[in-house]
């Protein structure tokens, strides 16, 4: 990972960025307002004013700090609001932090930069938490793999570099994917088959397996990998959003058990996965499990029932057509069990879900 | 798991009980004579505030199977039950031989486990997994309780002390053809090893009458591999206006004696097999055993 992973470093840089961040001048570009060879310096903060209290700390003497990647995410700034009280955080996300509390620092820059590394050199990281992971259907192929793999791969060798203790990787229980086949309760040892009917979210696939094989090859660092169940709540990913639809397709005669999970309660499993000796694999599995129809029979929603030999077909061109979010191979989802058993999270964790069942399907609606 | 006490057919939360449902179920428990919702209220159940378990099971949509299994068992089929009594409490497997096209029998043990057996029990069967790509079905099966037929499922469920139904013979022994009539197909080795695994009692079942309900000439394995289904039988009587209903013919079900196996769930197929054997051939003397006594196909 460390000696390979070292040659697609500079062609990272060159991807195209949604962001208006310049590619490789950085030093000239107005976002980057320290022009200051010191490496604790060269992070990206909003304004000057700020700059200088980030500047104070990330000395590397200062208190061990928490890092979040992909941390303006709706969950990524839950987390750092929850953390931030108990010690220091850094996050990374290229989106800007609205509303940041004072004493977060955030380093507003593509995570696939070079720069990434300057955070680590500069502040004492005890511990990762890596949630900027990218899932979005309209991405190139080539966008998603150098974000979630590449990406992640540099985060490890920095990780290694800087001797960071804790690693803590937000996967997904899509990676198991939907299978007519599944067990109703996946243990962590079930096979990695989300991809398989798929392609789309190969990467998620890639970085789960990336993280096991850092924590089988770095045992020095406790690594990890949280496998959470649909995330609901104010999150904008693709479960809460298609809660959110007035009329959410499912498909006629099927109607599987579905798993869902309050943004809070994972929250709280990151915090109790950063605990000192904790490792290891984790599902998260939610207050309880429900039928589909009934869940959105709970929301008010009015499902529109497509018959499945079509609707893969139909979904598709909608999608090209760019009238849905929603790629076709997501149906499986409406049509497969996809459910964990979440029983070790319980145990060695000491983790539950708080929030009920009931409140964490209404988040949706609350928080939206 | 939410264990909410086993009072059932309250469905909470919106989910109350159709007027209409209600109003058949009335109808079918005066039709069929049974106290149908009286026993389902008796059967074990850990929903949630769903009206479900954790395995999607929903008393108050397996009602109308129970109905439709209940009409099949005591009217069409008029199962003759003999020593159900022997199925122990708790967890237990019961192995049963598979016969007929298409699965009546397993309606067959599933009704008799709720109305003959005291107190009633709901079976949970494993469910050939291609069920689940077929709409409504996969639904309904698992609405009624039954599962998807992998061991970690059948594993869970025994430990939550629950009657598993399992046919090892699989789509083998379903579409048998006529020739090969209570002639058990070769036995799968799983429930085995899950029983060993959990320390599970085996009760040994065979069901007489079902392989004449339908009569299979032939299997059609070219036309079973580009349809995607598991076989395609064919049987003439489906050609005939008013036969593709089973023959009325009566089924003969014969519970055995509950047997334990003891061992290493992890063990060589050759020996797994020879604890397979002593199962199988039990099953085989109770078919034998039944075809003997059995005076007539139809009374």
């Amino acid at each position: 990972m460390s000696v390979a992973s070292e040659r697609p470093k500079r062609p990272g840089a060159r991807f195209r960025v949604p962001s208006p961040l310049p590619e490789l001048a950085d030093l000239t570009a107005p976002e980057v307002l320290s022009p200051d060879p010191l490496p604790s310096i060269s992070s990206v903060v909003d304004d000057a004013g700020q700059r200088a209290r980030a500047v104070a700390t990330t000395e590397p003497t200062a208190e061990p700090a928490v890092l979040i990647t992909g941390i303006c995410g709706r969950l990524g700034r839950l987390l750092a609001r929850r953390l931030h009280r108990e010690g220091p955080v850094v996050g990374i996300d290229r989106r800007p932090f609205p509303g940041r509390p004072k004493d977060i620092v955030h380093h507003q820059f593509d995570v696939r930069r070079k720069k990434t590394r300057d955070v680590f050199r500069a502040s004492n990281v005890a511990a990762v938490v890596h949630l900027g992971v990218m899932h979005d259907p309209r991405a190139s192929e080539r966008e998603h793999h150098t974000w979630n793999v590449i990406g992640f791969q540099k985060l490890l060798e920095y990780m290694t570099q800087y001797s960071v203790p804790k690693l803590v990787v937000l996967s997904s229980a899509n990676v198991y994917g939907p299978q007519p086949e599944n067990a109703q309760f996946l243990t962590e040892e079930a096979p990695l088959s989300g991809a398989q009917d798929f392609s789309g979210i190969r990467d998620l696939v890639s970085l789960d397996q990336l993280a096991q094989s850092f924590f089988w090859r770095h045992p020095e660092t406790e690594t990890v990998i949280l496998r959470p169940v649909h995330i609901l709540g104010g999150v904008h990913n693709a479960p809460s959003n298609y809660l959110r639809l007035p009329r959410p397709w499912t498909l006629l005669g099927f109607d599987p058990m579905v798993q869902v999970i309050h943004e809070s309660d994972v929250v709280e499993a990151v915090r109790a996965a950063l605990r000192p000796g904790v490792r290891g694999i984790f599902n998260l599995a939610g207050p309880g499990e429900v039928p589909l129809s009934r869940l959105l029979a709970m929301l008010g929603r009015k499902p529109l029932r497509v018959p499945h030999p079509i609707a893969g077909s139909v979904l598709g061109r909608l999608f090209r057509w760019r009238l849905t979010s929603f790629p076709a191979p997501e149906l499986d989802h409406v049509k497969y069990v996809c459910m964990v058993d979440d029983s070790r999270a319980r145990q060695v964790l000491g983790w539950e879900p708080r929030k009920s069942l009931r409140d964490t399907i209404l988040a949706v609606e609350h928080e939206a | 798991m939410a264990s909410t006490p086993p009072a059932v057919p309250t469905a909470g939360h919106g989910y109350a009980l159709s007027p209409v449902g209600e109003q058949i179920m009335a109808l079918g428990e005066r039709l069929l004579g049974e106290d149908l919702r009286g026993r389902l209220a008796r059967i074990s159940f850990h929903g949630n505030e769903f009206g479900v378990d954790r395995f999607g099971f929903d008393p108050n949509v397996a009602r109308y199977a129970l109905l439709f299994a209940t009409f099949l068992h005591r009217m069409y089929f008029r199962t003759e039950v003999h020593d159900i009594h022997r199925v122990p409490q708790g967890r237990v497997m019961l192995i049963a031989n598979h016969s007929g096209q298409l699965p009546f029998d397993g309606f067959a043990i599933g009704a008799s486990m709720v109305l003959d057996a005291e107190p009633p029990r709901m079976v949970r069967s494993m469910v050939e997994r291609w069920v689940q790509t077929l709409p409504f079905f996969s639904q309904l099966f698992q609405r009624c309780g039954q599962i998807v037929g992998v061991p970690e499922n059948c594993e869970r469920l025994l430990e939550m002390e629950e009657a598993i139904l399992v046919f090892p013979e699989g789509t083998r022994g379903i579409s048998k053809t006529f020739d090969q009539r209570y002639q058990l197909a070769d036995f799968g080795l799983g429930f085995m090893r899950l029983a060993l695994a959990t320390h599970c009692p085996i009760v040994p079942v065979a069901l007489v009458g079902a392989e004449e309900q339908y009569i299979n000439l032939h299997d059609a394995k070219t036309v079973a591999k580009v349809i995607g289904a598991p076989t395609a039988p064919v049987i003439p009587q489906w050609f005939i206006p008013g036969l593709q209903l089973p023959l009325p013919v009566r089924y003969r079900l014969y519970f055995g004696e509950p047997m334990t196996f003891s061992g290493d769930p992890d063990d060589d197929d050759a020996v797994i097999e020879e604890k397979v054997w002593v199962v199988k051939a039990t099953i085989q003397s109770m078919l034998n055993r039944g075809l003997k006594e059995r005076k007539g196909l139809f009374w």
